[in-house]
């Protein structure tokens, strides 16, 4: 043994690693070994050895490691109370600027070169990257944990629907109206709710989220119930991207002159929602530096604080609520369309749950990590077909650790700070 | 209608009780640590799988009378369920004490997903049941028609009251309830006081598991059938009880947990079943709009 690790306590680590065991037996004992089956089970004892190995070796692991000196220094780092942002010095030059340059670049040159495969993969990263920095404004900046956020998704993607089958809406007409829509429902859900206190406002919307999902589901002569609707396809100043147009018009291909390529209607949303995303992007981060976004910032560290400094705390969480709520309804106006379909179990529970993940793993409020999350969480699982099954368990891991080992996100909010103008005393 | 009505008013106290039962969950926690502890629905979907298991291998190994059969499934799953209380809050919750307000709720969410994949992946995604155990029905003759009880109704209704009677003495008469009530009005003071109170906050996670459990074994008994998914629901509903009585409040979430499963039997059979879980959800907002405190629960002082 090295100098090192004989000042580790075999017999502690040991003992725990015991104690582990034993509660693992007990806990997953009778759920992992006993397979219901009917009214009968099947017996699997080899799961239950494995469980059991897995956790007292782990916990003999995480035992032997805390004691060593990189340990200490690893546990003594967890950040459970720092502050909410990292402030840069003064005159801190960003190179965001040749980062964003390169990803518009390659975001531009991606319609050439992807397939439709890639191009679908794309598309949905850039959704939920929209449902994300929606979420990021309530959840991250302004501290309120939103946990139905998948309904006003739904509002927007129902309502392009919706819209198309009374109305005759189209996609252009459905992105504004879907935005106001979502808007006024958060605005309805969250004036009352959000004068309490905060924790009141999680479940609140995660009942207002099953509310919409269950309507959505049991309203069958209005929302077609599991069966879904159909959604139209975009147009293009009313040109139509198939390879020939409804009722004798021009497609977009003939009108442009160029050659038919049947993944032009997902060009055509990638292009669109990529500038949308670029825009939202733009106003989330001139919003943090106006007077909203710092009160939004300011209520989450301390609400009451806020309130003697006479902020109205219902407006400014409201305008968070509705800021937040309009960016989903318009993602969901682009999943309808990217779709084609809409059904209610695309906005179940789990959904919600996604994206809540996608703002914890990127960081409460940092744009930049709320962009890489919603990309890393879409397109990872992608890739990754074999371990589906997987892919919840995943996410409440990732939750649990990041609270633990981040609470603030991986990447957390800087902000360049403000030199003293030279004269003034210090 | 009468008999219709008293029949809704006997399956509303049964599924109440029940509601009941888990909504303490709920309630001691917020009022020990003020956080919704959103993993409860899935410790009562938990216990529901144990009682299934514990029974099925009871059986198997030869036990078949009624009262011994019931009390080894209650009294083995409630153990077993109290450890994954204990586990969790230990897991989860325990590093997060000094943290962000948000952190544990997220935490919380986290163990919700994975307890339900869990379980998903270990048993199955499809439905899981158990016979029925007791058969039969007392039937009530009136003038107007007559109500049907069955005897799984009476028994739940018995071993949920006897549940609740028995939390109520261990935390009105005894050191443990003693050391939970000086903890919940005020922690720092309690600790200086000498109690532990980190120790105290995992005990009031294992009586919440507890009770779960016990909800978990009645339920079962009841409606037979359940899946991973079934605590989101439960939870969701327990908790409208637990806010509907007043949050903190231990007789507050019995009787939100009763006004709840009344309300809603009799809301499925008067005006529509397909939407009576909206019905809980609205009612859950509208109390949160109107009576944020509850039936039971003193307006909430926020002291800087």
């Amino acid at each position: 043994m090295s100098a090192q690790s004989s000042s580790i306590d075999l017999k502690k680590s040991l003992l725990d690693t015991l104690l582990a065991g034993l509660l693992a037996l007990v806990i997953f004992g009778p759920i992992v070994g006993v397979v219901l089956d009917g009214y009968s089970f099947n017996f699997h004892a080899d799961r239950v050895v494995w469980s059991v190995a897995v956790v007292m070796a782990g916990r003999f692991l995480v035992s032997a490691f805390l004691q060593t000196s990189h340990g200490k220094k690893f546990s003594s780092r967890f950040d459970l109370t720092g502050s909410g942002v990292t402030v840069l010095p003064p005159g801190y030059k960003s190179n965001m600027r040749w980062i964003l340059l390169l990803v518009v670049l390659v975001a531009a040159v991606l319609p050439f070169v992807a397939n439709k495969y890639i191009l679908t993969v794309v598309i949905l990263g850039l959704i939920y990257v929209l449902l994300g920095l929606g979420l990021n404004i309530v959840v991250g900046l302004a501290g309120l944990l939103d946990l139905g956020y998948v309904a006003f998704y739904a509002i927007g993607a129902y309502g392009l629907a919706l819209g198309y089958e009374h109305l005759g809406l189209g996609f252009w007409s459905a992105i504004p109206l879907a935005a106001l829509l979502a808007a006024f429902a958060g605005a309805i859900l969250g004036f009352p709710v959000l004068r309490m206190h905060g924790d009141y406002l999680a479940i609140v919307t995660l009942g207002f989220g099953e509310i919409i999902r269950l309507v959505l589901n049991n309203w069958s002569s209005l929302t077609g119930g599991p069966n879904g609707m159909a959604v139209p396809s975009p147009t293009f100043l009313g040109l139509e991207f198939g390879r020939k147009a409804k009722d004798g018009g021009i497609p977009f291909h003939e009108f442009f002159g160029i050659a038919y390529n049947p993944n032009l209607k997902y060009i055509f949303i990638y292009t669109v929602l990529f500038i949308v995303v670029m825009t939202v992007l733009y106003l989330k981060h001139r919003l943090t530096r106006m007077p909203l976004g710092r009160a939004w910032e300011a209520l989450r560290e301390d609400e009451i604080a806020c309130r003697a400094m006479g902020l109205n705390h219902v407006l400014v969480k409201l305008s968070a609520f509705m800021i937040g709520a309009s960016t989903a309804g318009i993602a969901g106006v682009f999943f309808a369309s990217y779709q084609g379909f809409v059904n209610p179990t695309s906005f179940t529970f789990f959904e919600s749950a996604l994206i809540l993940a996608i703002v914890v793993l990127g960081g409460m409020g940092s744009t930049v990590g709320v962009v890489i999350a919603a990309f890393v969480l879409t397109v990872v699982p992608e890739l990754l077909r074999n371990f589906a099954d997987y892919r919840v368990l995943l996410f409440g891991v990732l939750m649990v650790v990041m609270m633990i080992w981040k609470p603030r996100g991986l990447i957390r909010i800087n902000r360049i700070g403000i030199a003293v103008p030279e004269g003034v005393a210090k | 209608m009468d008999a219709l009505f008293l029949q809704q008013m006997v399956n509303g106290l049964t599924l109440g009780s029940v509601y009941g039962l888990i909504a303490i969950g709920y309630t001691m926690v917020y009022g020990i640590i003020g956080m919704i502890n959103f993993a409860h629905g899935e410790v009562y979907m938990i216990s529901a799988y144990l009682s299934a298991i514990t029974l099925a291998l009871l059986a198997f190994f030869g036990l078949h009378s009624f009262p011994l059969l019931i009390l080894g499934t209650l009294i083995i799953t409630v153990a077993i369920t109290c450890a994954y209380g204990w586990v969790i809050e230990r897991v989860a919750y325990k590093p997060l004490r000094n943290s962000t307000r948000l952190a544990p709720l997220i935490s919380a969410i986290g163990i919700s997903l994975i307890l339900q994949n869990y379980v998903q992946l270990t048993q199955g995604a499809r439905q899981q049941g158990i016979p029925t155990l007791l058969e039969g029905a007392a039937r009530l003759d009136f003038a107007g028609g007559f109500v049907q009880i069955t005897y799984t109704k009476i028994f739940i209704l018995l071993a949920s009251f006897i549940g609740m009677g028995v939390l109520t003495y261990i935390i009105k008469c005894t050191r443990l309830g003693r050391m939970c009530r000086a903890t919940q009005q005020d922690r720092k003071m309690a600790s200086i006081l000498g109690i532990n109170t980190d120790r105290v906050i995992s005990y009031v996670f294992v009586i919440g598991a507890a009770m779960a459990a016990l909800a978990g074994v009645l339920i079962t008994m009841n409606y037979g059938t359940f899946d991973f998914y079934a605590g989101f629901i439960i939870g969701i509903k327990a908790f409208t009880a637990a806010v509907l009585g007043g949050i903190g409040s231990l007789p507050g979430a019995m009787l939100g947990g009763l006004i709840l499963g009344i309300a809603e039997a009799q809301f499925s059979s008067v005006i529509n079943s397909d939407y009576k879980d909206v019905f809980s959800f609205a009612l859950l907002v509208v109390i949160l709009i109107f009576r944020p405190q509850g039936l039971l629960g003193r307006p909430k002082v926020t002291k800087v």
